[in-house]
């Protein structure tokens, strides 16, 4: 059988299951909305209610990964999904091990695509524990109760628990335009550290670019405003608007991205390792 | 293996040239290897034989010139290295897999049979016990021969070879030296790039030596031996007679004295006439040795001359090397 992109998919995926930093991502992924839920139990407990979004996150358990979506869209999800993306190619520099899988069967785009895979499902996987993680800390914490949406409609705890799940879906835009971007920066830097941190610097220096006075008005290009866009889905009735935007915005930031990330990968001399 | 040798030739390399901003590391290579050959690739470190053979693998692209992998070319796409494996520089591994994990990869990255050869490739290269050992504990040694049991995975015609005995202890060098040989009586053509001249005398029928990117012998190593002559050391009853005699008789070369002796270059026959006009003279030989010319004497000699003035041309018939080096 001849090999292809599914083979590279697959061992791509067995190589992270052997690296400390996928079990880092993965772990912050699942450790945080638990901090999360306690940080809320005690500030509940001691202050009896008084903070942000103390009520919404207080009445229903499926409010927290809503609320994690909204904060973790700073600097946390980014990292996750940068430790991976901005890794997988620059780590085959750092062992020298382009030049071992470079001269078997399978052509460089072959390669190339199973890695982009293997680190969109890391990301897929980091952002759905996070999300699960946050519904069932939630929910014991503050019960799997009806969620209020932001039209201050009620909706029903299986709906709600519907509403998170297909909100998780939508954070994933954005996500995969930071996939695209870590790749094409482990690709070019060809530096694991270089590559991670650049990643989570561009992301942090597009939400700069926001808040700068006199920009506002590129605010519905921005990146970090996609990860938003999920919001839509809690208005009644849903509102797209903000999900279609995001689709073709993100498209924007991440084609050209991966596009680059795929010529570089395709023509770069290996000429170290 | 299928017996290619009515195909085209396993490797051909044409005006392989590699630049870099203004420093040239291969400067025009031309290179044949035919099938059953053990090639020796030889040349001080910096002479560009690794960037050479990046070419060849396809994992560099040249500034000018063409690889040929059995006609096909590594650069267009990865199925000309079939029949083809091989490593350059150390080989490398993923460290927090084991070596199985590893070749299990590798066989994957291959397809058809490869996996099945994994077993007998460990026990080839004498890594079945430590193959369940992760690769980031393997000495230097180790990796080099699950570098070659990676290779066997693909069931090779040709071998590329990047120094493959650099950095390994006497015994390691000569399991190594051992391992090539029986890969070649296998069957195999093999390239073996090395600045080892007697791992490369010992395994090679034919080389290149290259310098400052440029090849400066192509051939076979015993026909690069016999254009040097064979150097001859002289006593005799009378020396300074003899050194006359022997400057004035045909076919005697080279003629001048070392520590006290004659040294001179000749072929057989000359010898014998000599040694007949040396009696006639009324010098008589008390010794007359021939020496034998190693390739290391001639490697130092193509490698280390004088740009312009030093070493003859690649392939020239008069690719001679000077023989007062010689010992």
């Amino acid at each position: 059988m001849r090999p292809g992109i599914w083979t590279v998919y697959r061992w791509e995926l067995t190589k992270l299951r052997y690296q400390k930093r996928t079990y880092l991502g993965l772990g912050a992924a699942a450790l945080v909305p638990i901090l999360f839920v306690v940080a809320i139990h005690f500030r509940h407990n001691r202050h009896g209610g008084d903070f942000a979004f103390s009520s919404y996150l207080t009445r229903s358990g499926l409010a927290v990964p809503l609320v994690l979506l909204l904060f973790g869209a700073v600097w946390m999800f980014p990292l996750i999904t940068a430790l991976v993306a901005g890794d997988i190619i620059a780590s085959e520099d750092h062992n020298g091990t382009l030049k071992t899988i470079f001269t078997r069967s399978l052509e460089r785009g072959q390669i190339f695509a199973g890695k982009a895979l293997a680190t969109a499902t890391y990301a897929v996987a980091a952002i759905m524990l996070s999300g699960t993680v946050a519904v069932i800390a939630g929910s014991i914490q503050s019960g799997f109760n009806s969620l209020q949406t932001l039209s201050g409609t009620i909706v029903s705890a299986p709906k709600g628990l519907e509403l998170v799940y297909v909100g998780l879906l939508v954070y994933l835009i954005p996500i995969a335009a930071i996939v695209c971007i870590g790749l094409l920066l482990s690709s070019i830097t060809r530096n694991s550290a270089a590559a991670v941190v650049g990643t989570l610097m561009v992301s942090l220096l597009i939400q700069l670019i926001g808040i700068l006075p006199g920009l506002g008005g590129l605010q519905p290009y921005l990146l970090s405003t996609q990860f938003n866009a999920w919001q839509g889905l809690l208005r009644t009735p849903i509102d797209w608007s903000p999900i279609v935007q995001a689709a073709w915005v993100c498209a924007l930031y991440g084609i050209p991205a991966i596009c680059a990330a795929y010529l570089v990968f395709l023509r770069r001399d290996v000429a170290g390792g | 293996m299928t017996d290619r040798r009515d195909g085209p030739v396993p490797l051909e390399v044409r005006g392989l040239v590699k630049r870099y901003d203004n420093l040239t590391a291969v400067a025009g290579v031309d290179v044949t290897v035919n099938v059953g050959d053990v090639y020796g690739y030889l040349g001080p470190n910096g002479a560009g034989k690794t960037t050479s053979l990046r070419m060849m693998l396809g994992l560099i692209r040249p500034t000018a010139g063409t690889v040929r992998l059995f006609g096909r070319d590594p650069m267009e796409s990865v199925r000309a290295l079939e029949g083809v494996a091989g490593f350059v520089e150390a080989p490398t591994f993923y460290p927090y897999l084991t070596a199985r994990r590893n070749l299990e990869l590798l066989a994957a990255f291959d397809g058809r049979d490869a996996k099945k050869r994994i077993d007998e490739a460990l026990e080839t290269v004498e890594l079945t016990d430590r193959a369940g050992d992760k690769v980031g504990g393997y000495s230097h040694g180790m990796r080099q021969r699950l570098g070659i049991a990676a290779a066997l995975l693909r069931d090779p015609e040709l071998l590329l070879l990047d120094e493959p005995a650099t950095g390994l202890d006497p015994a390691g060098m000569r399991d190594m030296r051992v391992l090539i040989r029986r890969l070649a009586d296998q069957g195999m053509t093999v390239v073996l790039s090395s600045h080892l001249l007697a791992e490369v005398e010992e395994v090679c029928n034919r080389v290149a030596i290259v310098r400052t990117g440029k090849i400066v012998y192509e051939g076979e190593i015993a026909e690069l031996k016999r254009g040097a002559g064979t150097v001859y050391r002289l006593e005799t009853t009378d020396d300074e007679r003899a050194l006359a005699v022997c400057q004035a008789q045909p076919g005697i070369d080279e003629v001048h004295t070392e520590h006290g002796r004659i040294a001179f270059t000749a072929d057989e026959a000359a010898a014998a006439e000599l040694s007949q006009a040396l009696i006639e003279a009324g010098a008589l030989i008390q010794v007359l040795t021939p020496q034998t010319v190693t390739l290391e004497d001639l490697f130092f000699s193509l490698t280390e001359g004088v740009d312009g003035a030093g070493p003859p041309p690649a392939g020239s018939p008069s690719a001679q090397p000077p023989v007062e080096s010689a010992r």
